[in-house]
Parts: structure tokens; sequence; C-alpha cells
């Protein structure tokens, strides 16, 4: 990220960019993973990690922002939160129940504890990360398309 | 089977198509053949839990599941009684037959895998609608199942493609944002979002205002989600713009599992039927037959006639349903079902017409059936259905709507069904005269056959069409039919018998 880029805004935007983003997606991280001992979660989690990206997006244009997390990686981390959200919940068939919580539960507001709640939690992360980010890549993607084609005619 | 065993199907109506789904969105672009298999096995699937929860409804009366080992009305329940058991065969059995028929069909567009992905998406949201007893849960899965039927509405990305998903999607939105609304009103009042438990509520005491405001948000936002007349409006531009086999599954099931499955199951089960919103669904139904046939009739799209027609014959399900009598239950069920059969039907045949020709206007057809005889007679098959012929299916639901309208002196009402089945004998005459009799056009000379898939797929549901009378013979009625009607006619009962079968 150190090299300087055609592309993207000012110099002043992409020098705090580079200072706040790592923080944000630490931020997403944490809020993410401690989802069942304060506010927060799987879904604010992933919301915040795709915004660190959506930043990098803004600041440095579109190039930057994909060489990171390419498009087709994007796909494979929403099927995979699905699938293992999923695979979660189908485990508890073991115990007996669908969705049953068959870890055990622990010492409450300890980082391990709560069972499969913070899995699901981590699942969920990385679908509605993975998700909200794709919308973005996709609108701008997709306005980058139309205008190629009009270029053409 | 145990009752473990029974109990432990319920679930998989949700988790065999979401696995599917998202099994297909990461494995589906390296592995070409992937998607065919994984959509045709996850439908397939479901169809066969589906006919085990027929057998398991059978042995065991109503079961109910709790998600996590949370009883209700703390936690999710999902609920498999007759009504239910009946609406997950249908959707399966479309589900499976539409997959068959895409296998070749969708050849037609790029990246058959984010089709199969949204399909199957669709049809998970659809089981879920049907299957869950818990009212936000519904909303829920009535989201995701609407969601994926506006992309596939845009599918092929054409203007007007484009145009009908975004109508659609706008449309649908607020309709969803009136069920939403409704769904809080009642949470509000009754704090308790369990089905049963919110149906116990009610009954218990001063509950009419809150009722009838939320009668009118379910109303308007469940009527639209099937379409009934006075909120149809994008449906005749959202289902022919759809690929073929996505127009059969919204015809033939979205509207249904979405839309009357949802009104019936809160009117009956959870509000319990009152004259006026009974009288308020017929006069609907009524409107929507007589309409939706006046509207179809001067159609030269195919497919927008077709898309009339569901208008019109979910017209008469709502009739039928809102009557209220056991009879009039029975004939609404039973035309659900044959509906989804023979329209599914008729619009896999106008995407065969389309797959071979590529134009959906009747008056550039002619003398297909010369080129096309299997396409031919299953839609012959299929036009004499929607029209009441005998001995296919769909005479002996309308004769049985008919005659439980006569029942109930509602002689006018009747004059109505008659009209409108004679308007759609009229319209799909010419469809068949200009479609397939006649003489073949010259440019349509060249036309090869129908490949297989599409062939087996729509055989299947043309047999279905011919043979779908004997689900009123006595033994098979009682062992599928009765059953959702007893939950439909006993619509009171629903919440004592959920709250029993929690174990």
């Amino acid at each position: 990220m150190s090299r300087e880029h055609d592309k993207g805004m000012s110099v002043i935007v992409k020098t705090i960019t580079r200072l706040t983003v790592g923080l944000i997606f630490l931020y997403g991280i944490h809020i993410l993973s401690h989802g069942h001992v304060s506010p927060g979660g799987g879904f604010a989690g992933g919301i915040i990690v795709a915004l660190s990206f959506v930043h990098l997006m803004l600041a440095y244009g579109k190039d930057v922002a994909l060489e990171k997390l390419p498009r087709g990686v994007t796909s494979l981390f929403e099927g995979m939160g699905a699938i293992i959200f999923l695979s979660i919940a189908l485990i508890g068939f073991t115990s007996g129940y669908f969705f049953i919580n068959f870890l055990a539960k622990g010492e409450p507001f300890r980082l391990f504890s709560a069972g499969i709640i913070p899995l699901c939690n981590i699942a969920i992360g990385l679908k509605v990360g993975a998700g909200l980010f794709a919308i973005f890549v996709a609108l701008v993607l997709l306005k980058f398309d139309t205008e190629s084609k009009e270029n053409k005619k | 089977m145990t009752q473990t065993t029974a109990l432990n199907i319920i679930p998989l109506f949700v988790v065999i198509p979401l696995t599917g789904s998202f099994l297909i969105s990461i494995l589906g672009r390296r592995f070409k053949a992937l998607p065919d298999l994984l959509g045709f096995f996850a439908t397939l699937g479901s169809l066969l839990a589906a006919i085990a929860a027929v057998w398991a409804i059978n042995s065991y009366g109503t079961l109910v599941y709790s998600v996590g080992a949370w009883k209700a009305p703390i936690g999710i329940a999902m609920v498999l009684d007759g009504l239910s058991v009946f609406m997950l065969v249908v959707v399966n059995l479309i589900a499976s037959a539409v997959c068959v028929f895409s296998i070749n069909y969708m050849e037609h567009y790029t990246s058959k895998w984010k089709f199969y992905t949204l399909f199957l998406l669709m049809v998970a949201g659809m089981n879920g609608v049907v299957i869950t007893g818990d009212i936000f849960n519904l909303f829920v899965f009535l989201e995701i199942a609407s969601v994926a039927s506006y992309a596939l509405v845009a599918f092929g990305t054409e203007k007007h493609e484009l145009e009908a998903a975004f109508k659609y999607a706008v449309m649908g939105t607020v309709a969803s944002l009136f069920i939403l609304l409704g769904i809080v009103f009642l949470y509000s009042f009754t704090s308790t979002l369990n089905m049963a438990d919110m149906a116990s509520v009610l009954a218990g005491g001063k509950s009419a205002n809150i009722i009838l405001m939320v009668s009118v948000l379910f109303l308007m936002g469940f009527g639209f989600k099937s379409a009934l007349v006075p909120f149809h409006a994008w449906l005749p531009d959202a289902h022919p713009s759809a690929p073929a086999p996505i127009s059969a599954m919204l015809s033939g099931v979205l509207i249904k599992s979405l839309g009357i499955y949802a009104l019936i199951r809160i009117f009956y089960n959870i509000f319990g039927i009152t004259a006026e919103i009974s009288s308020i669904l017929m006069f609907l139904g009524a409107l929507s037959m007589v309409i939706g046939v006046f509207l179809a009739i001067g159609q030269w799209d195919l497919k927008r006639l077709l898309a009339y027609h569901s208008i019109s014959q979910i017209g008469y399900v709502i009739l039928g349903l809102g009557l209220g009598t056991p009879l009039g239950i029975l004939g609404g069920l039973f035309h659900l079902f044959n509906h989804s059969v023979f329209k599914s039907l008729l619009f896999l045949n106008s995407g065969a017409i389309e797959y071979e020709t590529g134009t959906r206007q009747l008056k550039e057809m002619g003398g297909l059936i010369h080129k096309m005889p299997v396409t031919g007679t299953t839609n012959l098959i299929a036009s004499m259905a929607i029209a009441g012929i005998p001995p296919f299916n769909g005479f002996f639901s309308k004769l049985i709507i008919i005659i439980a309208v006569v029942q109930a002196q509602r002689y006018g009402y009747a004059f109505w069904a008659v009209l409108a089945s004679v308007l759609t004998l009229a319209s799909f005459l010419k469809v068949m005269k200009y479609a397939f009799f006649g003489e073949l056009k010259k440019k349509w000379e060249k036309i090869q056959g129908v490949p297989a898939f599409m062939k087996i797929s729509m055989i299947s549901l043309a047999i279905i069409c011919v043979i779908g009378g004997v689900l009123i013979i006595p033994t098979a009625r009682e062992m599928f039919l009765d059953r959702a009607v007893d939950v439909i006619s006993n619509g009171s009962n629903y919440a004592s018998v959920v709250l029993k079968a929690i174990m």
C-alpha cells in the first residue's frame, strides 16, 4: 500500500486511509469475536470488516481493493460462511436437534464460552462481510461495464 | 420409521435446498456438470422428504419440531400439519419437474450455476414459509423466496426483463413492508411470535380492532404476493419476463406458497375466519377470476396470456377457500394442486416453443405440432385441463368449487365461475389453433425436436394432469387432501393441536 497510485483520491485521504484501515478491520474482528459477550456479533462485525475494504476502494480505486480481496475470493467466502453456518446447525443432529448448542457452554462473559454461538458469529461475519463487499463491488463494476459498452457504441 | 425419525424429516425441507444452493455457488463455476446434478438431487430429495412427510402425518398426526431444542413459544417451532404437507408436496413436485427441464433449457443462458443457486434459494424460501410455525420466521423465508425471485426475473438481463424485475422488486418490497407492519402490530399486541400461541392469545380477549387493522394489512401484503386483482399489476410483466422454468415456478407455486398459503394460514388458523373476511375473499376471488380471463383472452404474447390466466385461476382457488365450507375448501385446495401442475406445464411448453423458434408471439407460430409432437400433445392436455374438460384434473376441481358455491346458494358466484371457465376454454382454443394447428410456416421447417430432459419433464407433468383426478378417490383423498381440509375447516383448533404436539 505504500506505493502511490494515480487513481483514487488525494494524498491526504490516502494517508489517513492507510493509517485507519487496519484499525477498522481489527475493530470489526473484535466486534465479531466478542459477539456473545458484548453488543455486536456476526452481522455488525461483518459489516465493519466489509467497510474497511470499501474504505480502501474509495480512497485507492477499485484495482487496489480488488487486489487485496479478489471477486472470486469474495464469493468463495460468502458461500463458505453459509456452508459453515449450516454445518454447525447440522452437527446439532448428532445431539438430537437441528441447531442445538452441542458444545460446552463454559463460564459466562469469557471469550471462550457460549458453545456454538461464537462459531456461528464467525460464519455470519464471513457471509455478511463478503456479501456486503460483493454488493458494493457489483454496483461499482456494473457502472464501469455499462460505461464501456456505451463507449463502444 | 419411528416418530423421532419422522420429526427429523422436518428441518430437511430447508436444509437440503440451502445446502445445494451454497455448494453450487462455491463449486458450480469450476465443475460444469455439478449444478445440474446438485439441483436435480436437491429437489428430488425434498420431493422424497415431502412424500415421506405425507406418510408421517398419517401415522403420527401433527408434528412440531423445536429448533435447537428450544420449546415454543420461546424458540422457533416448525409445524408439519396437513396443510403444510400438502403445500410441500406441491412445491417440491413442481420444483423437481422444473429442475429436470432446466438441464437443457438453461443452456441458452450463460452462468447456469447462478441460476441454480438462486433457484434452490427460492425453493428453500418457499419450503420454509410452508413449514414454519413462527410468524416472523415466515416473513424471513418469504423475503428469501421473494428476493431470489426478483433476481431470477431479471436473469436474462435484457431491457424489458430488467424493467419487469425492477417493478416487481419495488412493488414486492412495499407488499413485504405491509406484512412486516402487520406482524409488528400483532407482536406488540400479543407479545409472542409463535403462531399457535398468538392464536390462543387472540382468541382470549378484546382484540377486535387490532385484528381488523392487521387483516387489512395482510390482505394487501399477501394479496399482492398471490396477485389478487387489485394487486395484480406486477404479475403480467414479471412472469413472462423470467426464463420459462422460472415462470413455471412463479406461476405454479410461488404465488401459492407465499400468497395463498400464508393468507389462509393467518386468516383461518390465527385470526379465525369471520363472515366479513370470507365475503371479501370470495369477492376478490371472483373479481380476479373474471378480470383475469377477460384480460387474457386478447393477448397475443403466449407467456403474457398464460400469466393473466394465473390471475384468473388463483381467483378460483380463493373463491373456493374463501367460501369456507369443507367442500369449497376441498375444491380450492385441489384446484391449487391442479393449477400448479397444468400452469407449470403450460409455461414449460411455452419455454419449449421459445427454445425452438425464439418467439413468443402467437401470430408468428403455426403448425408447430408437426415439428414438435410431444410439446403439442402436452400442451393440448394442459389446455384441456385448465379449461376444465373431463377427464383431466382441472375438471374435477372446478366442478367441486362450483358445486360448493351452488350448495352455499351463492348463485351469482357460480355463474361467474362457469363464465370464466368458458372464456378460459376459448382462449386456449386460440392458443392451440394459432400455435400448433394449421399449416406449418416455411421458416419453422428446420426445427429440431425438443431435447430429451425437457421432454421427460413435460411428459411427467402431463401424466399428472391426466391422472390427477384420482386424488379425490376416497382412499387417496383421506391421506392427502382431507388432512389439509381438516386443518382449514377446523381452523380454530390449530392452537390447541400445535401446543399439544410440542414435546
